[in-house]
């Protein structure tokens, strides 16, 4: 009995009103279309956080350019960096997670399906909230559209004294709503991972994907929760009359520094842990071989994860907390330089002594291990706290967390996206156009945020509208901006491979990558029901056990 | 053009070099012209020991990349499948433990050795008590600087006077960082790393110049509309200069006699709810001290320079010049225009 | 080489797996509770962080008292709450109805006493959250206390609606189970609360 021959009503091709399959869509609690919902909503807000960067790049491309007001500038940095974070990649990575968690476990669904829809709903809410302060924040003072405060939104610039209108008000609860579905789906994902894996699927069987995303949200859960506290302590001091930010009351801003970045640093792992859950999956199927060192590689996650949550201060290094404090910060960051250069290494030694194959989902790992390790490397300099004191707030740390951010997890959900098209839409990409993207993109990620490292060596502090001639930034500004079009050039070719490949891809099968994992051996696109029978397992990778039955993994694990 | 290319390689990519050059002070010099601002071209002792442990860390984490990088470049080229390749998987490594502990061992190491230079710096620039130090009070404002030298009664605006100091016989300056509203940060590159300036927290940094001449920076704390151009200026001086220009900064300005109708205006418009002239009505605080208006370079935080067409310009409307700052426009005829900016022109 | 995989090949024959995942229910309300631990931690920092630092108006020490009676009150609305489950789980809901309702009565109760006490200081006394620093953490961080205390009673209101009505049975002991561990954490939160602000803030 295959599972084939089990059908679902909705998987058989009937012509369905429009009407119905948006209730469909829009009702739905099952984790993969949730997962897809996801992924369009991160691709949209993809392409207008990327308008954002290009016009902040044509402003800085030359001194003392009019391309937009400051005003406008001020706004376009917070509403770049606030939607790529939180409308971009977080519901990215939460989309693959839900998408592909419950099929590397085995199981049916997520824990709570209802949980899953209300998050999803509610982090798209955010987003557009976010949005309607273009429309909506004016005020009674008619002081700007969109928030101007920077993601981070330092007190007191956030007060009501420097904060006229509602802007501030708009980011700060599509913040505090869309934290709600993060918190949500964290919930779930944990729930889903600790009581929902198949048979003989022990936690040290379970594939690296879900042992990433299981501490990823614990993080989430840790994390968020400061920012959800800091900004209700930020409402209750915008309306209700509250000093916990107000200097003229004995107030601190620091304080509030503190709270931002104890969510701030932990996040940029919530960022970067899925990143790390795609390459474990994709490089060892594209070396041959199994993930080198799985033990240590869980080992080394959870550090990380440990780790990440006492680092935070060394985004104040210039703050003046003194020098016991600043030198604690410097030996916890550096502390969690160790557990990840082990996971890279690790990543080399799967590739070491394997047969690398470099379809795309290879190509943009390989980049991504060649541009992670440069990232991870400005880390290391920016956390020697003197260095930090003249390389901080300037634009060598925007070039660092780009790399990481765009060279690290871009490159992997690029991966990503190509790995897994063929299970999610039953159709091949085409590797051409695939190949395309990456070269296109690679240039001109190289081009931008190479170069941008040296104005901030040069002193160029960020979050300018304009700078001065003179201080020899001019040549570097105008080739970051150039390298922008290429990456802008680079996704229009990915988008058209996406949806071209929708339609007229070849038919994918359910394995075409000769791939181990429990989500290989079901249809593409799963049915609804994703297993007819739940899977008993006995090793890390069920499918090499069944097509080498002589030479099974549990044997040797 | 050929050595300022070679110049950009050194600086980037060739420590040994480096820390042959780097006691030299023409290394430093021939950075700064590649940039005012390069962190790489110190000029005082707190920049001097950052540029040192860079040196360092540079070193290091470049070492790092090689090695790892040619790992990599070396695995992608040699256990690429061939075109030959007879379909067989390779042999499946689940792991090593030695190779574990290896490369767990040395970067510990190296972390260890990386946080104990760092340490070091760190002691020894902020918790250096300078002796010996002018005393300067520098308060950020949405979008200026204001300094005050208590010891010696000066209040000026966004020119920095310091006495170069001699590194047998440092005279360093000793800035308190205070704030009037939101958070700044005071980064001259070639002084010192940055310090911010946030309300109710007093921060205090020190730099002691080795070289007489004027340093750029800005603030590196985005403070709102106009931070891009909250721009700084140290003028580092010799001692005879310096106490001359403090001597002077303590007059009140000339009062001759009569009014000038220029001074009328300054006196009966908004112009006394935020400036100070010295020695006469006007005692705002809100904004720069004007009384030695005409001993600076430049006006707006660096914005422009110091000409009467720019003054002019900047009381009619300060948007053409820094759109957004808190300086408004000041609603005035042209001849009152005419008439108080020739009064400006008096307060040196 | 990668034939399609039907489902049957993955079931291994044979043995029975001792497999025993824990509830669901269970994980996702500890995953919860860690959640807004993290947020109420924030605020008791800042509590911490501000004690002394008041500019002017009330201080601590002359204005609040500390509310024994109240404390009780709730504190034992978790003992009641524990002998509900533990009937419900022995089949006797009319048993359950009684402890639950007494366990919304002490909930209520401890409600009206954060009531009257915040009448007091801001009527009485002056304290409001915009007066200093103090009125402002006290009463942030003693009422995110109390909107917790308020959704678990919304939570408990509705099982006992749901009592009243018949349809709560024995084998749902595990869900009332998983609502009372968010109800102990309610009191739970209220310890550190009370030692923060009574006893170390004054």
């Amino acid at each position: 009995m295959s599972t084939e021959s089990i059908t679902w009503p909705s998987a058989t091709a009937g012509s369905r009103s429009f009407v119905d399959t948006l209730h469909e869509w829009v009702t739905t609690v099952d984790h993969k279309r949730l997962g897809l919902l996801y992924i369009a909503y991160a691709l949209v807000f993809l392409l207008i956080g990327g308008i954002e960067a290009i016009v902040i790049r044509i402003q800085l491309i030359r001194p003392h350019n009019d391309f937009v007001s400051p005003q406008v500038f001020n706004r376009m940095f917070t509403m770049h960096g606030t939607t790529m974070i939180f409308f971009v990649v977080m519901p990215v990575l939460f989309g693959f997670a839900n998408y592909l968690i419950p099929l590397m476990i085995g199981a049916r669904d997520m824990a709570f399906p209802r949980l899953n829809a209300f998050s999803f709903w509610m982090t798209a809410f955010g987003g557009l909230l976010l949005y309607f302060s273009l429309v909506g924040a004016n005020g009674l003072y008619g002081a700007g559209n969109a928030p101007d405060v920077g993601w981070f939104a330092y007190a007191p610039l956030t007060s009501q004294t420097f904060s006229l209108g509602h802007s501030t008000d708009f980011w700060t609860l599509a913040l505090l709503v869309s934290g709600v579905g993060s918190v949500g789906t964290a919930i779930n994902i944990i729930a889903t991972i600790l009581c929902m894996r198949c048979p003989g699927m022990t936690l040290a069987k379970m594939p690296l994907f879900a042992w990433l995303n299981l501490v990823m949200a614990g993080l989430v859960i840790l994390a968020v929760s400061p920012l959800t506290a800091a900004q209700i302590m930020l409402l209750v001091d915008r309306y209700l009359g509250g000093h916990f930010f107000d200097t003229q009351a004995g107030g601190s801003a620091v304080i509030w520094m503190h709270f931002f970045w104890i969510f701030g640093h932990p996040e940029v792992y919530v960022l970067v842990l899925p990143a790390f859950a795609f390459a474990s999956e994709i490089i060892p199927v594209f070396s041959r071989k199994p993930i080198f060192g799985y033990p240590v590689m869980v080992g080394a996650t959870v550090a990380i994860g440990f780790i990440s949550m006492s680092v935070w201060a060394h985004h104040m290094f210039t703050v003046g907390m003194g020098a016991a404090a600043n030198t604690f910060f410097v030996i916890s960051t550096m502390a969690i330089a160790v557990p990840t250069g082990i996971k890279i290494f690790n990543w080399l030694a799967t590739m070491w002594g394997g047969k690398l194959e470099f379809k795309t989902p290879m190509l943009f790992c390989v980049a991504f291990l060649f541009q992670f390790l440069i990232a991870g490397l400005t880390g290391v300099m920016l956390s020697a706290a003197p260095f930090d004191w003249q390389l901080g707030n300037s634009y060598f740390v925007v070039a660092h967390f780009h790399y990481v951010i765009v060279g690290g997890i871009l490159f992997t959900l690029f991966g990503a996206f190509y790995y897994w098209f063929p299970k999610m839409s039953g159709k091949m990409y085409s590797e051409t156009l695939g190949q395309l993207h990456f070269w296109i993109f690679f240039i001109g990620f190289h081009l931008t945020f190479d170069f941008m490292h040296i104005p901030g060596l040069l002193g160029m502090p960020r979050r300018i509208y304009t700078y001065e001639p003179g201080r020899g930034w001019d040549m570097w500004n105008l080739i970051v901006t150039i390298g922008v079009f290429f990456q802008a050039a680079g996704i229009l070719v990915f988008l058209v491979n996406l949806l071209w490949s929708y339609y007229r891809g070849k038919p994918a099968g359910s394995d075409p990558w000769d791939a181990w994992t429990l989500e290989w051996s079901t249809p593409s696109p799963p049915p609804a029901y994703n297993f007819a029978l739940i899977p008993t397992v006995e090793s890390r990778r069920p499918l090499w056990d069944l097509k080498h039955p002589d030479d099974p993994d549990w044997k040797y694990e | 053009m050929q050595s300022r290319g070679s110049n950009r390689w050194h600086g980037l990519r060739s420590p040994i070099l480096l820390c042959v050059c780097c006691s030299t002070t023409a290394f430093a010099d021939r950075a700064s012209r590649l940039s005012p601002t390069n962190i790489f071209a110190p000029a005082s002792t707190p920049a001097k020991s950052i540029f040192g442990l860079s040196l360092f860390v540079l070193a290091v984490t470049g070492a790092i990349f090689l090695v790892v990088f040619t790992l990599l470049l070396y695995s992608v080229v040699k256990f690429r499948k061939r075109k030959n390749d007879d379909g067989r998987e390779p042999p499946q490594v689940y792991g090593s433990n030695q190779v574990e502990l290896a490369w767990t061992v040395i970067p510990v190491l190296i972390v260890v050795a990386l946080f104990m230079a760092t340490a070091r710096v760190i002691a020894s620039v902020q918790t250096a008590r300078p002796e010996n130090a002018i005393e300067v009070i520098a308060i950020g404002h949405q979008f200026w600087w204001e300094y005050r030298y208590p010891g010696l009664g000066v209040v000026t605006a966004n020119e920095l006077h310091v006495p170069v100091s001699d590194p047998n016989n440092p005279t360093p300056a000793l800035i308190t960082l205070l704030s009037a509203d939101t958070d700044h940060s005071f980064w001259v590159p070639r002084l010192a790393g940055k310090t911010d300036l946030i309300p109710n927290h007093p921060n205090s940094m020190w730099i002691d110049p080795h070289e007489i001449g004027v340093y750029l920076g800005q603030c590196a704390q985005y403070c709102g509309t106009q931070h891009a151009k909250m721009l700084l200026r140290v003028y580092v001086q010799s001692r005879e200069d310096f106490d001359r220009w403090a001597q002077q900064q303590t007059l009140p300005s000339k009062v001759g006699g009569r009014a000038s109708a220029g001074q009328h205006i300054f006196e009966t418009t908004a112009c006394i709810n935020c400036h100070t002239v010295s020695g006469t009505a006007a005692n705002g605080r809100f904004g720069p001290d004007l009384t030695h208006l005409m001993s600076r370079d430049t006006i707006a935080a660096g914005v422009a320079t110091n000409t009467p067409e720019h003054v002019r310009q900047w009381i009619q409307n300060p948007d053409a010049i820094k759109p957004g700052s808190l300086m408004p426009a000041m609603q005035l005829s042209d001849q009152e225009l005419d008439a108080l900016t020739a009064y400006l022109e008096t307060l040196h | 080489m990668s034939a399609t995989l039907n489902a049957t090949a993955l079931t291994l024959p044979a043995q029975e797996l001792a497999w025993k995942p824990p509830s669901r229910g269970r994980v996702g309300m500890y995953a919860l509770i860690a959640a807004e631990s993290a947020i109420f931690t924030i605020f008791v920092v800042a509590y911490l962080f501000y004690i002394g630092k008041s500019l002017s108006g009330p201080m601590p020490r002359e204005v609040l008292s500390p509310p024994i009676f109240y404390t009780i009150c709730l504190l034992s609305s978790s003992l009641t709450i524990h002998f509900a489950t533990k009937t419900l789980r022995g089949g006797r809901v009319r048993s359950f109805g009684a402890w639950l309702l007494l366990t919304i009565a002490l909930g209520a109760i401890f409600l009206y006493g954060t009531a009257s006490e915040w009448h007091r200081l801001i009527y009485q006394d002056g304290l409001t959250i915009s007066t200093n620093l103090f009125g402002t953490t006290y009463f942030s961080l003693v009422g995110l206390h109390g909107f917790h205390v308020i959704v678990g009673l919304v939570g408990l209101c509705i099982v006992m609606a749901f009592t009243l009505s018949g349809l709560v049975k024995q084998e749902y002991a595990e869900r009332v189970e998983v609502l009372s561990m968010y109800w102990h954490f309610v009191d739970a939160v209220w310890i550190v609360v009370f030692t923060v602000v009574y006893v170390i803030g004054r």
